[in-house]
């Protein structure tokens, strides 16, 4: 029993890893990966430049600080603004990564959440200078240098933070988002590819002589199984390949979290997976033509896809909202949303432990439904056929 | 039904399957004894295909049960039969050989048997240049001796053929009869069907003929040809038509030329025939023939044609009786064949029908009382234009041999 289940899984396995277009796929796919990470962590992290806001006396330094973050290999675009409170508004809502405010010498600088270290070795430097030329102004023979120096290094820019500094929450949502790219594409590429091989065997005719050894029970679970690890295995090789890459790259600076984000992605891939594959299985196994096979898999593919779009938006507009936390419980959308709330860090435990729940006691049902389905319909080849009626011969005992 | 002893193989006992209103198993027994190749034959529709599918759990029985050596079949005992199915289906890219090892996995031998059977059936069907192909890219033939390797591969306790010799070439013709011999004679009970009667009739020990889900006749060719008299061939260029339809016990069967084939009931004389012929002039050829498997199987489905309720002889007798003159006989059997044909749907099984099955209907294969109707003699068999009926033609026959009784 067991046995045919593990010899059917071998072959889909096989099957796999000996095509091709699956090696180069995989490949593709850890290389844009990558590039994905590049661009999103440095679209996300860094504007082309850090826009700085001068306000009162400050609007003096605009030059040598431009110059000053040059050489430190920051660009730095300047504007002045008149009111400090309406820069302060503008640091709020992200139009200014850091207002300066103050005399040239004893400088304040505000920004949201963390000052670019940049940036803020510029503004000492600009402070230091000033200072020193204040003391050099003021001059006299007794005067030792030490003291000199150590008025100089203790003169360094005010920096106040609107928000606590979170120097990882960028990396952490583009690690979340690339975990939801991941996930959505696997399960879309492998729910599809068992849904084909389901239509594959049915309009080959295969299955005639497969059903005469083994039951459709263990034909189904086979190549569930034997294609959930070829999903599982590409979806590890792709997430650590590009995991290694970025941090090597230095485009990622997080990589123990990412790397349990990967995990915890792993976990939910399997349970997406299985909830998705019992449908796509039943689904395919209603047509006997692989032409008809997209049109019985688009309400599948559609719920996929929405999920997709809507962890997407959700993620980068409201990843702390009341919405996402609803959606990211219920079975169809957990498998995507939830492991990217984890990545976030704005799961609580009850929440993820109640989707895993539910999401397992949908994947019970829909794998009694499914299997009934499957075994209803599997060996009618006289054309599409109704669910309700796979439904009451599936459920004929034979 | 049947008690199990040590030869009993498969048993097929009354078992009934429908699809919706048509009826493809209609209390259908039979059985094959190990050791024993049985020959399934029947019209295109006749259920044939569907038994096998029951017998190998791949269709759930309405009702009636199967059993292998007196006992219900399990899963596990069902995975050591052998199949072939009608609709020959493979993984199109597999490669042969890891496609037969597979399969011999599937049916439960280990990897190393599994490889060595494989290529045994490899060489033993002549498909070692194809061994590394894959599936799709061998010809048809090819891809049928793959599909009859896959049935024998994990050494199967039951062989089930569906039609294993259509598309084969008569080289693999040969070497699959020999390979069911064989079969047979390692104690494996092999039960195939075959529209090439001649090869059913060498090669089986018994033969089974259904007509719409029913097995109507089984036995040995021998069995089956006793009481369905002798086959007579007269070469009399001088007879004028219809010399023969009035002799007593005669049938004419064809018309060819100026050879006329007969049949002569069971214990009918021969001599007054030979009389007849010579009256008309000279005679070329008299010869007496055992009727072949394929004229049996013209009898058998003959006389228990499904669309005359109450047994086929009966009524054909009453058709006899009844007839009219032999030109309105025909007419009328093929305007009620025309106007019946929708109605042909409700014959069970009704599909396409072995041109000139029904030329037979109304022969006394068993000897009963005298049924010659002129009306049938004077309809040769094998005339194009009576064999081209199509699916309604068994329906409207019936039909119309009711309404002259």
């Amino acid at each position: 029993m067991a046995r045919a289940v593990w010899v059917i899984a071998r072959r889909e396995v096989r099957t796999r890893l000996r095509a091709r277009s699956f090696l180069v796929g995989t490949a593709v796919s850890v290389v844009v990966l990558v590039a994905f990470v590049l661009v999103q962590t440095s679209l996300f992290a860094r504007h082309t430049d850090t826009r700085v806001g001068l306000s009162g006396q400050a609007t003096a330094v605009a030059e040598p600080l431009r110059d000053e973050a040059r050489s430190r290999g920051l660009a730095v675009s300047t504007s002045t603004v008149r009111d400090p409170a309406e820069g302060a508004a503008q640091v709020a809502d992200g139009d200014l990564d850091a207002l300066v405010t103050g005399a040239p010498g004893t400088l304040r600088v505000l920004v949201r959440d963390s000052v670019d270290e940049n940036l803020r070795g510029a503004l000492n430097t600009l402070v230091q200078k000033e200072v020193l030329r204040g003391l050099l102004a003021t001059l006299d023979d007794g005067a030792s240098p030490d003291d000199l120096l150590a008025t100089m290094s203790d003169a360094t820019v005010d920096v106040h933070a609107l928000a606590a500094p979170d120097p990882t929450g960028d990396q952490r949502l583009v690690v979340a988002l690339v975990l939801v790219v991941l996930l959505y594409m696997s399960l879309l590429l492998h729910g599809t590819m068992v849904a084909q091989g389901v239509v594959e065997e049915k309009s080959s005719r295969v299955v005639e002589i497969l059903l005469a050894a083994v039951r459709p029970w263990q034909l189904l679970l086979g190549k569930v199984v034997g294609l959930g690890l070829v999903g599982l295995a590409q979806l590890a090789v792709i997430g650590a390949a590009g995991l290694v890459l970025a941090a090597t790259a230095g485009a990622l600076t997080i990589p123990a979290a990412a790397a349990g984000t990967l995990l915890w992605g792993l976990f939910w891939y399997v349970l997406g997976y299985l909830f998705y594959a019992a449908v796509f299985a039943a689904a395919g196994s209603l047509v006997s033509r692989q032409e008809e096979t997209q049109a019985v898999l688009l309400p599948v593919t559609s719920v996929l896809v929405l999920t997709f779009v809507l962890a997407f938006g959700l993620l980068t507009r409201s990843p702390t909202g009341t919405g996402t936390a609803v959606l990211s419980l219920l079975p169809p959308f957990a498998p995507i949303l939830m492991p990217a709330r984890l990545a976030l860090g704005t799961a609580p435990a009850w929440q993820v432990l109640l989707a895993a729940a539910l999401l397992l006691a949908a994947v019970a049902a829909l794998a009694w439904l499914g299997g009934r389905v499957y075994t209803g319909a599997i060996l009618r080849t006289d054309g599409r056929v109704r669910v309700r009626d796979a439904l009451r011969a599936g459920s004929r005992p034979s | 039904m049947l008690a199990a002893d040590g030869a009993t193989g498969l048993v097929v006992d009354r078992v009934c399957k429908r699809f919706g209103t048509r009826t493809a198993c209609d209390d259908l027994t039979l059985r094959v004894d190990r050791g024993e190749v049985f020959g399934f034959v029947g019209g295109n529709g006749a259920g044939k295909t569907t038994a096998m599918r029951i017998v190998l759990g791949v269709l759930p029985a309405d009702s009636g049960r199967v059993t292998w050596a007196g006992e219900p079949i399990t899963p596990a005992r069902r995975a050591r039969f052998g199949y072939l199915p009608e609709e020959r289906g493979l993984y199109p890219r597999m490669r042969v050989l890891d496609h037969l090892v597979y399969l011999a996995e599937l049916h439960g031998l280990p990897v190393d048997d599994a490889h060595r059977a494989a290529e045994y059936w490899i060489a033993r069907l002549g498909l070692r240049p194809h061994r590394e192909q894959e599936v799709q890219r061998l010809s048809l033939g090819n891809q049928q001796r793959v599909q009859l390797a896959a049935a024998l591969v994990h050494g199967p306790e039951l062989l089930v053929l569906d039609e294993p010799f259509s598309g084969l070439d008569p080289t693999a013709v040969d070497v699959l009869a020999g390979v069911l011999r064989d079969q047979a004679a390692r104690g494996v009970p092999v039960l195939f069907s075959s529209h090439q009667l001649d090869l059913v009739e060498r090669l089986c020990d018994r033969v089974g003929i259904i007509r719409a889900g029913r097995v109507v006749a089984t036995g040995t060719v021998g069995e089956l040809r006793a009481g369905s008299g002798t086959t007579l061939v007269v070469d009399a260029p001088g007879a004028a038509a219809g010399w023969a339809d009035r002799l007593p016990g005669v049938r004419v069967l064809a018309v060819a030329g100026s050879r006329t084939t007969l049949r002569l009931a069971e214990g009918a004389d021969d001599q007054p025939v030979l009389a007849a012929a010579l009256a008309t002039g000279p005679v070329r050829e008299f010869r007496r023939d055992r009727p072949g498997l394929a004229e049996l199987y013209r009898d058998v489905l003959g006389r228990t044609d499904p669309a005359t309720p109450g047994g086929g002889v009966g009524a054909a007798s009453g058709a006899g009786t009844g007839a009219g003159t032999g030109a309105g006989r025909v007419a009328s059997a093929a305007g009620a064949s025309g106007a019946t044909s929708a109605g042909g749907a409700a014959s069970p099984g009704g599909g396409t029908r072995w041109p000139g099955a029904h030329q037979d209907i109304g022969w006394p294969a068993n000897g009963s009382s005298e049924p010659i109707d002129a009306g049938y003699r004077n309809g040769p068999p094998g005339v194009p234009g009576q064999g081209a009926g199509g699916p309604g033609e068994r329906g409207g026959f019936g039909d119309g041999v009711g309404r002259s009784g």
